[in-house]
């Protein structure tokens, strides 16, 4: 691939848009940014960010999409930067000065945030090499084993790989052996004088508690103990796969694991690369001249349809928002007792603590605490935030509900998990045969069945044995089940449920 | 150089056509295409192959969205095409493109199936193929400049020439002349033949679901092949052979005989287009109502014994009528099950135009 360097007059700005973040306070990675063409810029996007990606058809069907999009003149990347360090950013070789300013003002915001967001804190700064060694590591698999195993290997891969556990990198999940914890078997006693024993711990109720312990300490007849939410993880671990397999597995889940902290702080992250880029370009770096191409494709980015959530708008906002009510002393107890929404809105203390706040949030939060923390009705109500849905009897979208509480809820849930549903593996010797029986949490809303089935095939491809998920529709136990041959549909009823979270396997 | 991704693209590519891992082929996913006649948007088919997923189905609770309107007002839900490839959302794109992109588009999954280099014709290039330079040839076409060329270098390098007085003297072996450059390509000749049946059981919906169809395949042609005819024949109980403007426009209504349009284009093909020297299409469209079952066993014999033999592939393409009993097609996929040269497809409303297109000239869609 033919990359330039930046030409000298880029670089001069460059230099002193990096100045300029340092004075902010923005604390980024070395940054390099290479220019390429647009054919270039959607084949590296295509790869997500990184041209060095093992081969596979998705790829290339990103690419198409990207392509076609940008060949009707529908859309076009104006920006990409990859988390790493150093900071690789691209730039479009088509794109006028002013845009070539606000992307770079915009690539520092991210930098920054990659570097000081705690979500980010656990990613391999070095994915650049990571993802060529996988790629060199994949195509020797292809050479070795054939392209087409290999790529049905991944394409299962794909068809899972939103079965992860997002929080894992941040918490300890697996307990440690609790063996010396209340082992004895003993059931404390009140202290009581000799003659009022009998009455303080009752004998009966004694026993009763001691087969409670000993019940709740008896190892778990399961495997594996508490459910696990890392099915790919679990795969790895416990598949009868192939030596190459576990290696492809093993990169790919890698690979899922470091994109979790773009998916998780989509919002906040574009907010504050949104905030910087406007704070500079409209204080610093904007050209009387240049103010209206600015103004343009400023408004182009955060821009917002009825129907859709625009993340550069929402986090812009909300960091602004955050900002005004620190500067003014909007917070603390004297403000949250004020009743009047005149006097809440002329609230001002003055206190100036608005940059120190984002700063401190861009650092701790995520999308899902951020907007947990922080939306509040003068918000939502601000910038007009709906609940809308699909009326089946007029046959289209409308406006269903304005009330701010069901705003944040609803965009709570639709962030919570990614807006992945949630399956766990329950039991991987489901009645006692080596079957692997997953267990969707499902909380409301349906899985798409048929898809479910299908993707159950690639869960059969690792595991070998059948395969089951339990879920749910419309609240009714449903049970899938593939073993190999074909596709079986059960409908749980009360008594099975039981055997269906995996409690009583030996029912049979 | 082959880029990385061209090898990712083509791999792509061939799942979508389906000649690489057919199991993947039931998820390919595109839009349609010429849903929205009339208007001047329509909408660009991006395939997917969206491999499945755990994921969830339609959301009860609703979404989140920003903007004016009150509760219970209608919003036009945005249709994805924002950020960086982030979203999945639809993959319809509304552009505006002419006929000939479209139909490049619908190239890109077309072909016209089985065709083969015919013909003797040697074509010459038109205009401009006196190109070549030789060193024989008639004086009269001696080419003054090169010659001259030719002694100036000779003489510079025998060092003859003299720039006080430039004096140039070709001889025999400084003469060039010009030449032509004759291009030989194996033609391919092609001959579409159309025949639609406007009798009165077909309805108004019928024949423009006919012509909406006739149209596109036509267009398609058109812009892929270059040495094509297009004959059109229109039949009721008679048939008869007509122009492009009145095969898309004429409206007419009588009894139908569908053995008059076949007799006619054989009776072309015979004359005017031996399949020695011509790929042969004829596509014919009915809505299956025949005049009697003794005209349909005429039908099949002329077809077997006369016209397939002669023709690379004879499309059949029936639309659903109200009236019509669609009979015609089980009777011809009943005497003719084997014969891969008659594809038949049964178009039941505008929806099934282009799956109907793709029957006739997909590549394994």
């Amino acid at each position: 691939m033919s990359m330039t360097t930046l030409p000298l007059v880029l670089q001069d700005h460059q230099a002193e848009i990096k100045e300029l973040a340092c004075a902010y306070g923005l604390d980024a990675y070395e940054t390099i940014f290479e220019m390429v063409d647009y054919d270039e810029m959607n084949m590296i996007a295509a790869y997500g960010g990184f041209p060095t990606r093992y081969p596979h058809w998705r790829f290339g069907m990103e690419y198409e999409q990207l392509s076609k999009s940008y060949t009707y003149g529908l859309s076009k990347i104006y920006e990409l930067v990859i988390n790493n360090d150093p900071c690789y950013a691209y730039l479009m070789r088509s794109n006028s000065l002013t845009d070539q300013k606000l992307v770079m003002a915009h690539v520092y915001g991210h930098c920054d945030f990659f570097k000081n967001n705690y979500w980010f804190s656990k990613t391999n700064r070095k994915m650049m090499d990571v993802m060529a060694n996988h790629g060199t590591r994949i195509r020797g698999y292809m050479d070795r084993y054939g392209v087409g195993l290999v790529e049905d290997f991944i394409d299962a891969i794909h068809s899972l790989d939103n079965l992860i556990d997002p929080h894992s990198r941040y918490i300890e999940r697996s307990r440690a052996d609790q063996g010396d914890s209340q082992s004895d078997g003993e059931v404390p006693r009140m202290r009581a004088k000799d003659y009022m024993d009998r009455y303080i711990n009752p004998p009966a109720y004694l026993e009763e508690q001691k087969q409670k312990l000993a019940a709740e300490n008896k190892p778990s007849q399961h495997f594996p103990a508490d459910p696990a939410r890392d099915v790919l993880g679990f795969l790895l671990e416990c598949a009868p796969l192939e030596r190459w397999q576990q290696d492809v597995l093993a990169m790919l889940r890698e690979e899922a694991y470091y994109f979790v902290p773009q998916a998780m702080t989509k919002i906040m992250n574009e907010g504050w690369a949104v905030y910087w880029h406007s704070t500079m370009m409209c204080r610093h770096l904007c050209e009387p001249e240049e103010i209206i191409t600015y103004c343009d494709h400023h408004s182009g980015t955060l821009g917002s349809r009825p129907g859709q959530i625009n993340p550069y708008k929402l986090g812009v906002e909300l960091f602004r928002d955050i900002e005004n009510r620190w500067d003014k002393g909007k917070f603390g107890i004297d403000y949250q007792r004020l009743e009047d929404a005149d006097e809440r809105r002329r609230f001002d203390r003055g206190v100036g603590l608005g940059r120190e706040k984002i700063f401190e949030v861009r650092r701790d939060y995520n999308d899902v605490t951020f907007i947990d923390d922080y939306l509040n009705a003068e918000f939502a109500e601000d910038q007009k935030l709906f609940v809308y849905g699909f009326n089946e009897r007029t046959g289209q979208y409308e406006v269903v509900d304005r009330d701010w509480r069901k705003v944040k809820e609803q965009l709570l849930w639709s962030l919570t998990n990614f807006g992945q549903p949630r399956i766990s593996v329950v039991d991987a010797n489901y009645k006692n045969r080596g079957e692997l029986y997953l267990y969707h949490d499902w909380g409301g809303v349906d899985l798409q069945l048929r898809e479910a089935a299908q993707t159950l095939k690639s869960v059969h491809a690792m595991w070998t044995r059948p395969v089951h998920v339990e879920t749910r529709e419309e609240g009714q136990g449903r049970l899938l089940t593939y073993d190999g041959d074909e596709i079986k549909f059960r409908e749980l009823t009360p008594s099975d449920d039981a055997l269906a979270v995996g409690q009583e396997p030996d029912k049979d | 150089m082959v880029r990385k991704i061209d090898r990712d693209h083509s791999r792509f590519r061939e799942i979508v056509r389906g000649r690489i891992k057919q199991d993947l082929k039931k998820f390919v996913s595109s839009g349609e295409l010429i849903g929205r006649q009339g208007g001047k948007y329509v909408s660009i088919p991006i395939p997917q192959v969206n491999l499945p997923k755990f994921r969830f189905g339609k959301n009860p609770k609703g979404e989140v969205g920003q903007g004016e309107g009150g509760e219970g007002e209608g919003i036009e839900k945005g249709d994805g095409s924002g950020a960086a490839g982030e979203d999945s959302g639809q993959h319809i794109l509304e552009v505006d493109v002419t006929l000939e992109e479209l139909a490049e588009i619908l190239g890109e999954e077309l072909e016209l199936p089985n065709i083969e280099p015919k013909g003797k014709k040697v074509i010459s290039q038109a205009g401009g193929s006196w190109r070549s330079i030789r060193r024989v040839g008639p004086e009269s076409l001696r080419h003054f400049k090169r010659t001259y060329q030719e002694a100036l270098k000779r003489q510079i390098a025998a060092g003859l020439y003299d720039p006080d007085n430039p004096s140039i003297i070709p001889m025999r072996a400084d003469k060039r002349y010009k030449s032509r450059k004759d291009t030989v390509q194996p033609q391919a000749n092609a001959v579409i033949v159309y025949m639609m049946d406007v009798s009165g059981s077909m309805g108004r919906e019928q024949k423009e679901i006919v012509r909406i169809e006739a149209f596109w395949i036509d267009t398609w042609l058109r812009s892929q092949y270059e040495n094509i005819e297009v004959k059109y024949i229109v039949h009721d109980a008679v048939a008869h052979v007509v122009d492009q403007h009145t095969f898309f426009h004429l409206r007419e209504s009588g009894g139908t005989k569908i053995s008059s349009a076949y007799e006619i284009c054989l009776k072309m093909i015979r004359d005017h287009y031996p399949s020695s020297e011509w790929n042969v299409y004829p596509f014919h469209f009915s809505d299956g109502d025949n005049w009697s079952t003794r005209d349909t066993e005429h039908c099949i014999n002329l077809l077997r014994d006369q016209i397939l033999p002669m023709s690379n592939q004879f499309c059949y393409g029936q639309v659903k009528s109200a009236y019509g009993s669609g009979q015609f097609k089980k009777d011809l996929d009943a005497a003719m099950r084997e014969d891969p040269s008659l594809v038949t497809s049964d178009i039941l409303d505008r929806d099934g135009i282009l799956p109907s297109i793709k029957t006739f000239l997909g590549k394994g869609m």
